[in-house]
């Protein structure tokens, strides 16, 4: 089955992809780690916004080309987003419903 | 291994062409059987709950016998009679629906009906040493912690659980791939039955909602075996954390078991009204949203926790909320049979009948939506009722129709129709008079899950109607059983299209040959068979050989290695769950690699 | 068994049947990490008795041991392009690499767990305790199966069984693989740098 499949294949992303994806994946992380330690940011309500952001950001490069999402046909976005969404709104409400915010 | 279509000598039968079988129609028979086995071993159970509530300060059985009586009759009922049941038609039928010569993963499959048979002796094997589960289905902390339930009973039903979850993610994985990609040449998602996009819709919601209870079961077994402090409220634990993740499962679960049902009625009341699904489309797109808002309805189980306002008046909005696509359904069943030539056969009389009993249930569930009505109404008999109207009036009674419906197609011999009317009036008149009589035991203030009753409270003879009414059901069930067992040698032949209904399964003959369709089919209708070169002729014998894949025996082995893990940690023998799962991983191994072409 | 192939093979969409089946089991795992994740949340600084996540966490340690496992997945990708285009030696070098990045990475959580023993959190300790082994212990079996997984493919390119016929058997592992990492993107900020003190 799979070498039926492999020739309609969309061409997965270079190898210089990859490199540049893994610069900017460990550049992230250093940042995070950096903005761990600055005392301006990290007693503010700042904080976990901005790592938030930098995690979802790593968190999509390696899934839309790590994982080949973006290239790769619709159906397999749809089939991991979806559930993604659910899992993200069920720590939401968990949170909510078991008083965790403590902002 | 392997064989061809034209030398299937290749054992066929006996008990070991049994155990290895990939076949998705023999491991639908599988299911059936088993599944039915544990319907009369959990109706047992309810009949034991009834004799013992016939009257009042009854001593039949005590306190501790009625709590294990109804934690398993719930249990068995959701997790080893109904939604296995479901899974017999999934498999036997939806392959033969959408075209297809087997699912995606016939192995897999095999190995999710060996976890769920294995699963549903673990469970029941706590019978044989006296300690079966008693927390109730829904097992509320802390009643399940090792301090207050230190026996083995809450370990069995925990494992169990897990044991069974395992099954049906297996069979989800396996039917969405199968129905993303194993359907004919044009089989659009949009001409799938009915029974196949609510399969469908099923099987996301178990992909979804089982992870949940997975992880609740891993806590409280951790709670129970390891001291973590989960559902410990001394270490600043929250109870809650059980009710709402045991809900965000539980609540999806009951679609899980409805919807294949509302698929299978989709398809009878068509056949038997002589007229199209009377909106075929928005029924689809009802199931959906079905599916996507019972995922977010779960905290109406839990109105009487004091959630505050904001939290209870979303759940109860989106709760009420659910009954417009569920109401848009029952319209559309009406509709189709409106002007439509019936012919009152058991299917179609139970189908009637579902569509009926399920509108009772779901007015009765709505009422509960409404926070302040609910806190009237939890924990009684109330909810009992609303319940069992849902799930036996609404559930089981659809997968009766199915039974009768589909036993044609796989087992080549119709059911007896006048046995079958029989056990039509009696299960109908049996279930109202069972659960009707409860909705006023409930409203006067009778509690559930409680094992005797005041006479005082004067509701001795309600229960008494009740009782009667459990006893004409259960016989009602026996029919069932008289009929399969006559109509095997007397009941009349079947064609390939008894019922003349118009989806592919009926294209074939009855029973199916083992490679389902001679050539691949091709459709050009939502309904082939009513449609005029709706598809391609279909040779009873094969222009070429088929490839049919051979057995295996590893998933059945698989399925052993893990359900002796679950028993090595039952017993806390660790040489014995390690070398269980020494065999689980070398039988994977084994089952990866041997040789099996699809 | 090739005359009928063709027919056997046909699907709907054209797309890998098992592809679709693993990331149905991918979105699965997210329901399962998010339940995991949602209770650690949810329980966060409602601990009775210490420690404390602030007094115990090593954050330096840590930030190692997720670049380590960031690094894998670039292996993981480097993997898969080897093997589709039939370079066979980088195939392996780059299985291996992944596989012992993983490794590496549970050496770290190893060592971490024992730590944090000896410092006095252990699983039964308090809330914090309970919460943090089972969520990053259940994020450490993914990568120990994986690791197993993709020492099997190893072990298949030596035999010379994982040919540019099989990179679907490597672009699976991989997705498996690329999921656990994106995992612990998430734990890693979440449990390791957002840590939002005792609740009020």
């Amino acid at each position: 089955m799979s070498d039926q499949v492999q020739e309609k294949t969309h061409a997965h992303p270079s190898v210089r992809i990859y490199l540049s994806i893994a610069a900017i994946l460990t550049a992230v992380t250093v940042v995070e780690v950096g903005i761990f330690y600055i005392p301006a940011i990290r007693g503010t309500a700042f904080l976990a916004p901005i790592l938030l952001l930098l995690s979802a950001g790593k968190f999509a490069l390696v899934v839309m080309f790590y994982m080949h999402l973006k290239p790769d046909s619709k159906l397999f976005t749809a089939l991991f987003t979806a559930p993604l969404l659910l899992a993200a709104a069920v720590i939401l409400a968990l949170m909510t419903l078991l008083g965790a915010w403590v902002l | 291994m392997g064989t061809t279509a034209h030398h299937t000598s290749e054992a066929r039968t006996g008990l070991w062409s049994w155990i290895t079988t990939t076949d998705h129609k023999r491991i639908g028979i599988l299911y059936g059987v088993t599944a039915f086995a544990f319907l009369l071993i959990g109706g047992l159970e309810a009949l034991l709950i009834r004799w013992q509530l016939m009257r009042p300060e009854n001593d039949f059985i005590g306190a501790e016998a009625y709590n294990e009586l109804f934690t398993m009759h719930g249990t068995t009922m959701v997790f080893l009679a109904m939604m296995p049941l479901s899974a017999a038609f999934f498999n036997f039928i939806i392959p033969l629906q959408i075209g297809a010569r087997d699912v995606a993963f016939p192995r897999l499959n095999a190995f999710s009906y060996w976890v769920f048979l294995l699963g549903g002796l673990f469970l029941n094997a706590s019978f044989l040493v006296g300690a079966a589960p008693d927390g109730g289905w829904f097992g509320y902390a802390n009643l399940t912690s090792r301090q207050y339930s230190p026996g083995m009973n809450i370990d069995f039903w925990a494992m169990g659980l897990q044991i069974l979850g395992v099954a049906s993610l297996a069979a989800a994985f396996n039917f969405i791939a199968t129905i993303i990609n194993m359907r004919a040449p044009g089989m659009k998602l949009m001409r799938m039955p009915v029974f196949t996009w609510m399969s469908f819709v099923t099987q996301i919601i178990i992909v979804t909602a089982f992870p949940v209870i997975t992880v609740a079961l891993v806590f409280l077994m951790f709670d129970r075996m390891f001291g973590t402090q989960f559902y410990n409220p001394a270490a600043g634990g929250d109870l809650l954390l059980w009710q709402h993740l045991f809900w965000l499962f539980g609540h999806p679960e009951v679609y899980i078991l409805i919807l294949p049902t509302m698929g299978m009625v989709s398809e009878i009341l068509p056949t038997f009204s002589r007229k199209p699904l009377f909106g075929y489309a928005v029924v689809v797109y009802s199931g959906m949203l079905i599916g996507t808002i019972g995922w977010g309805v779960w905290s109406h189980h839990m109105f009487a926790t004091g959630m505050g306002p904001a939290a209870d008046s979303y759940f109860g909005a989106a709760t009420m909320l659910i009954a417009i696509p569920t109401g848009v359904k029952i319209f559309n069943w009406m509709a189709t049979m409106w002007g439509g030539r019936i012919r009152f056969a058991t299917p179609m009389l139970f189908s009637i009948a579902f569509i009926m009993l399920f509108t009772i249930g779901g007015i009765s569930g709505v009422m509960h939506a409404s926070p302040p009505t609910d806190l009237q109404q939890t924990d009684t008999y109330f909810v009992v009722a609303h319940f069992h109207y849902v799930l036996f009036g609404g559930g089981f009674m659809g997968i009766f129709a199915a039974i009768y419906y589909w036993w044609p197609k796989v087992f080549g011999r119709l059911l007896d129709e006048r046995l079958g009317k029989l056990h039509f009036w009696l299960a109908f008149i049996g279930l109202n008079l069972t659960f009707f009589p409860m909705h006023f035991i409930g409203l006067l203030g009778m509690p559930r899950r409680v094992y005797t009753y005041p006479a005082e409270l004067g509701l001795g003879s309600m229960n008494l109607v009740a009782t009667v009414g459990a006893m004409v059901l259960g016989f009602s069930t026996l029919i069932l059983v008289f009929n399969v067992w006559y109509s095997s040698r007397k009941g009349e032949k079947a064609d390939k299209n008894p019922w003349g209904a118009a989806t592919l399964e009926w294209a074939v003959s009855s029973p199916p040959p083992v490679y389902n369709f001679s050539v691949l089919p091709e459709v050009s209708s939502r309904l082939p068979l009513w449609t005029v070169g709706g598809m391609n002729d279909i040779p009873d014998e094969p222009p070429e050989p088929v490839h049919v894949p051979g057995g295996s025996y590893w998933p059945a082995v698989t399925a052993l290695g893990l359900v002796l893990f679950f028993t090595g940690a039952l017993v806390q023998s660790l040489w014995f769950a390690v070398a269980s799962a020494v065999l689980l991983a070398v039988s994977a191994f084994k089952w990866a690699f041997e040789p099996f072409e699809m | 068994m090739s005359t009928a192939a063709a027919t056997v093979h046909y699907t709907s969409t054209g797309q890998d049947t098992r592809k679709i089946a693993f990331w149905t089991f991918i979105g699965s795992e997210c329901l399962l990490f998010g339940s995991l994740i949602a209770t650690y949340l949810s329980y966060e600084g409602k601990s009775v008795v210490g420690p404390t996540p602030e007094e115990i966490l090593n954050i330096p340690l840590t930030s190692v041991s997720t670049f380590v496992l960031l690094m894998s997945s670039l292996a993981m990708v480097l993997a898969l392009a080897a093997v589709s285009t039939g370079q066979t030696r980088y195939t392996r070098v780059w299985l291996a690499t992944t596989a012992g990045l993983g490794a590496v990475f549970l050496g770290f959580q190893v060592w971490e767990f024992t730590s944090f023993v000896h410092e006095g959190l252990k699983i039964s300790t308090n809330l914090f305790g309970s919460t943090f082994y089972v969520l990053t212990g259940c994020h450490g079996l993914h990568v120990a199966v994986g690791v197993i997984w993709l020492s099997t493919l190893l072990i298949l390119s030596f035999r010379g069984k994982l040919g540019p016929e099989k990179a679907m058997n490597v672009e699976i592992a991989g997705l498996y693989w690329h999921f656990v990492d994106v995992v612990w993107i998430v734990i890693f900020t979440v449990v390791y740098l957002i840590q939002r003190g005792p609740a009020a």
